[in-house]
């Protein structure tokens, strides 16, 4: 009996040892994996507020969960990847304080509107990151929302004292490790033994957002001249970056480096139709009638005058017709025409001649930004029925990228891209075709277990609620190209993730 | 003596550290330890279940018998694809036994059943990478059955009786693979009904083809659970007018179905005992597990498509002395899941069980029956692909394995 007992009791012992499941290759066990030459033990992320994981106009805890360092940082930690950290947010609000005061705005989120249709609206609460309250880093994502090329090396950046004058940047601020520090100076302190250089798109996108309404600092290699909306300068752009891929690339660490975006196919360009005016045959003649005069007389004799060329003369020519039209607009391009029309022979009054100084139509390849969709056909002055926004006053210059701003987007982006190229082969570094990969996300979408992943704003999936950000799905896909890159390039064989367990945009009523 | 139970006691070791299972019929240690068959072996009240008509051949009066087991069984998954993994953490299972038969008359016999031969429990990780198939599910069913055995000459008896069901079940899943409230928590939904009661009955047939071997045949009939007005609660969920989740009521049914049994058992060299069973399981009554909600909410509709299964189960008894019996036996258990509908809450592959026993005869009145029981399941590479979204199916697909084992502990009191 007290064998049987005995027996019994080892034979329990062994079952319990046993009682887990176990797989003859489970996918959680060292080696199943590999980092191939690259090591992922510490890995430091840079950048702006693609690599912070920003979305829907705010930068908020969930928009932090997926971004794409740290959705790559959870597929590393199959294959030797260490903790990743970064500088949450106080909440999913989003909004900033400084010193108390909101100073950026809450998350989008998508509300059902009294009339049944739903479109997003800015999320209400009081926000509570206060940017004075110092986090403790280092983080491991240096993502700073906002931030250009040549920001990630400027000394105050983070100064906090620096955010309400715009000398520094809040999102750093809350983390940098002193009033003095650089953002790539924050990074390469933490010896990372891999990193990801993701930047320039805010060298190109303010500009574009702001509807081409600042200057092409091409040429101008001064930085601390720039205004905000302005494109960098490609050669500041590659000085900068050069500098940044050889700090980060120290010390032998692997890398990869993700190229600029062509921005114009985002829905913050492509949502906005941009014939959106609807007229009736009545109202397109009224308004025909009214420009006639000007079609006919006034450009025919300033091409005479030699003021303005023929195709200018071409692309200033109003014209509506019944059905869909395209809206009037001011193209800070044209030649200013508002003192020549008040002079002879003209003798335009002031008013009318102020009008039509930088007037055109919108033309089929111009862009018309998306918060344009709230201004277009509105009536500003409701004692004045006849003041429709895009029919008789224009768009201002601010809300259309032209042809003519988006061929310098482009231009600098693909001198950046050159840069960045050129130095993910001379380092030896993984490289991501972002600009390839949006193209496609435009042109088809990329398909996935549930479907398509497009550039559509809100049902696309790709873009969140601010027509410029990725949603966490859109950086689960970035975060799989770049481990596609990072294994072709370092033989490793960390797995992708599967974009379909990402979440789009969020559903909620305020 | 003692070198046979060290050769079974080897023989469990080995089977322990390759254990695999957790679908587990427990309805009787002796009958367990013989790879669960019992059809056809006329030795205890166990007989309620395994066949009544053999009570009324008990050599004893009074028979009653009880019992529990401890269920431990684990499931892991993942997808070498994406580097997901998840493993249950589900609690012990404890189904139990009571039997009691009473030979009234030389011809007649009557008997009572409490048994539990459904039921399944499996805990995942809340929000684990199924978790828009299930997070965790309970579902729990017991049997009561009332019996009669009748003799018609040495070599023949039937018997029968009603079944009582009374079971409960508790589940959980979220939503889909990423709504979320505003906080990222995952929506979800739990459904919970409990008192779903409704009525079966069984009927079996004993053949003493000689006094050493035994035919019986048992049909236990299909009942099926209609859970109504059970309580689905909704948590988690954004206020939106686009997500019109809110708390309400549902009804389900849940089948559990009708079960055929044939074997034969073989009495030899005075000692042994040969069983073998053979159980056809009507699972093709499992089409689909649909949810229908009493208000606005979407109702639920899960495929399921199981085929009839079969199990074979193989057993042998050695009277070792007086004081011990022991068994020992395997069965294999065929899945009813087809390919494309392996659904994570019921992860259930072909297994081979291997089981083992013993009876202790402490008196002429009491015995102590133990029992163990080791189901293997091999890893299997699987996908259920009929979750949808928008329209579109998205399979969820991965390797899954899955083990168990239950030792058993019963009481058999004759008089």
């Amino acid at each position: 009996m007290k064998n049987i007992l005995k027996y019994t009791f080892a034979v329990v012992a062994v079952g319990f040892a046993s009682c887990e499941p176990e797989f003859d290759n489970p996918v959680n066990e060292e080696g199943f994996y590999t980092s191939g030459t690259a090591d992922f033990s510490r890995y430091v992320a840079v950048g702006n507020s693609l690599t912070a994981g920003f979305a829907d106009g705010a930068l908020y805890i969930t928009g932090q969960n997926n971004s794409y360092p740290n959705i790559m940082a959870e597929q590393f930690s199959l294959a030797g990847g260490g903790e990743f950290t970064q500088p949450l947010m106080n909440d999913n609000l989003g909004g900033l304080l400084l010193g108390g005061n909101q100073i950026t705005e809450n998350r989008f989120v998508l509300a059902v509107g009294a009339n049944g249709n739903p479109g997003p609206v800015r999320l209400e609460g009081n926000p509570t990151t206060e940017v004075t309250n110092k986090l403790v880093g280092p983080f491991n994502n240096m993502g700073v929302p906002g931030a250009k090329s040549f920001h990630l090396v400027a000394p105050g950046y983070g100064n906090a004292g620096g955010v309400a004058q715009g000398a520094a940047n809040p999102y750093f601020a809350r983390f940098a490790s002193s009033d003095n520090a650089t953002i790539i100076a924050d990074a390469t302190a933490q010896n990372p033994t891999f990193f990801s250089l993701w930047i320039g798109n805010n060298d190109i996108l303010a500009y574009a957002t702001a509807g081409g309404s600042g200057v092409d600092q091409t040429g101008n290699s001064d930085p601390n001249t720039y205004g905000n909306n302005d494109i960098t300068d490609p050669n500041v752009f590659a000085s900068v970056y050069s500098q940044q891929v050889a700090a980060l690339a120290a010390n032998g660490a692997k890398g990869v480096l993700v190229n600029i975006p062509e921005v114009t196919s985002i829905p913050y360009f492509t949502t906005v139709p941009r014939n959106a005016i609807p007229l009736d045959a009545a109202t397109a003649g009224a308004l025909n009638a009214q420009f006639a005069a000007y079609n006919n007389a006034v450009l025919p004799g300033l091409v005479g005058a030699g003021v303005i060329s023929q195709e200018e003369a071409a692309l200033r020519m109003i014209n509506f017709s019944a059905g869909q039209n395209f809206p009037i607009m001011v193209d800070d391009d044209l030649t200013d025409l508002t003192q020549i029309l008040q002079g002879p022979p003209f003798s335009l009054p002031a008013q009318t001649a102020g009008l039509l100084g930088q007037l055109r139509q919108v033309k089929p390849d111009d862009l018309i930004v998306l918060p344009a969709s709230s201004v277009l056909g509105s009536v500003p002055d409701p004692s004045n029925p006849q003041g429709v926004v895009g029919v008789t006053i224009p768009l201002s210059d601010d809300l259309v990228l032209a042809v003519t701003e988006q061929a310098r987007v482009t231009a600098a982006s693909m001198a950046y891209n050159a840069t960045i190229q050129a130095l993910a082969n001379a380092n030896g570094l993984a490289f991501v075709d972002a600009r390839a990969a949006l193209n496609r996300v435009a042109n088809g979408g990329i398909s996935y277990d549930a479907g398509l992943l497009t550039n559509q704003f809100v049902t696309g999936g790709a873009f969140s609620l601010d027509g410029v950000h990725p949603t966490a799905r859109g950086y689960a896909y970035v975060a799989n190209l770049a481990i596609q890159a990072i294994n072709e390039t370092y033989d490793a064989t960390i797995p992708t993730v599967n974009i379909g367990d990402y979440p789009t945009i969020t559903l909620t009523n305020n | 003596m003692n070198k046979l139970f060290l050769f079974a006691a080897f023989i469990l070791a080995s089977a322990v550290t390759y254990a695999g299972g957790y679908r587990v019929s427990l309805q009787g240690q002796k009958a367990l330890a013989m790879g669960h068959t019992g059809v056809a072996v006329i030795n205890s009240s166990e007989l309620v279940f395994f066949n009544p008509a053999g009570l009324v051949y008990l050599e004893d009066r009074l028979n009653i018998s009880a019992g529990v087991s401890g269920v431990f069984s684990g499931v892991a998954y993942q997808n070498s694809a994406n580097g997901a993994y998840a493993e249950t953490d589900s609690p012990v299972g404890t189904p139990l036994y009571l039997y009691a038969s009473y030979k009234a008359t030389d011809w007649l016999a009557v008997g009572l059943g409490v048994y539990t031969p459904y039921g399944s429990t499996v805990e995942y990780e809340d929000d684990w990478e199924g978790s828009h198939l299930v997070n965790n599910i309970d579902l729990k069913a017991f049997y009561v059955q009332p019996t009669v055995s009748i003799k018609v000459n040495d070599k023949f008896s039937f018997g029968g009786g009603a079944i009582y069901v009374n079971g409960s079940v508790n589940f959980n899943r979220n939503l889909n693979r990423t709504l979320t409230d505003l906080e990222g928590n995952r929506s979800e939904v739990t459904i919970d009904a409990s008192g779903v009661s409704n009525w079966g009955w069984t009927a079996s047939a004993m053949f003493n083809f000689t006094e050493n071997l035994h035919l019986g045949a048992t049909y236990r009939s299909e009942i099926i659970l209609e859970a109504e007005d059970g309580d689905a609660t909704f948590e988690n969920i954004p206020n939106s007018p686009l997500t019109p989740f809110s708390n309400t009521t549902f009804n389900a049914s849940l089948p559990l179905p009708a079960e055929m049994t044939v074997g034969m058992s073989y009495q030899f060299c005075e000692k042994w005992l040969f069983a073998f069973d053979y159980n056809r399981a009507f699972w093709d009554v499992y089409d689909s597990l649909d949810i229908d909600f009493a208000n606005e909410t979407p109702d639920s509709r899960n495929p399921r498509n199981y085929k009839n299964a079969s199990i074979y189960r193989f057993g042998l008894q050695y009277d070792a002395s007086t004081m011990f019996t022991l068994r020992a036996g395997y069965y294999f258990d065929e899945s009813p899941i087809q390919a494309g509908y392996f659904a994570p809450e019921t992860p259930r592959n072909d297994s081979n069980n291997f089981t083992a026993g013993l009876t202790v005869n402490v008196s002429d009145h009491l015995q102590i029956d133990a029992s163990f029981l080791y189901s293997r399941f091999k890893e299997v590479d699987a996908s259920y692909d009929f979750y949808t979204e928008n329209g579109v199916n998205v399979p969820f697909s991965g390797t899954y394995k899955s083990n168990a084992f239950a030792p058993g502990l019963g009481l058999t009191y004759k008089l």
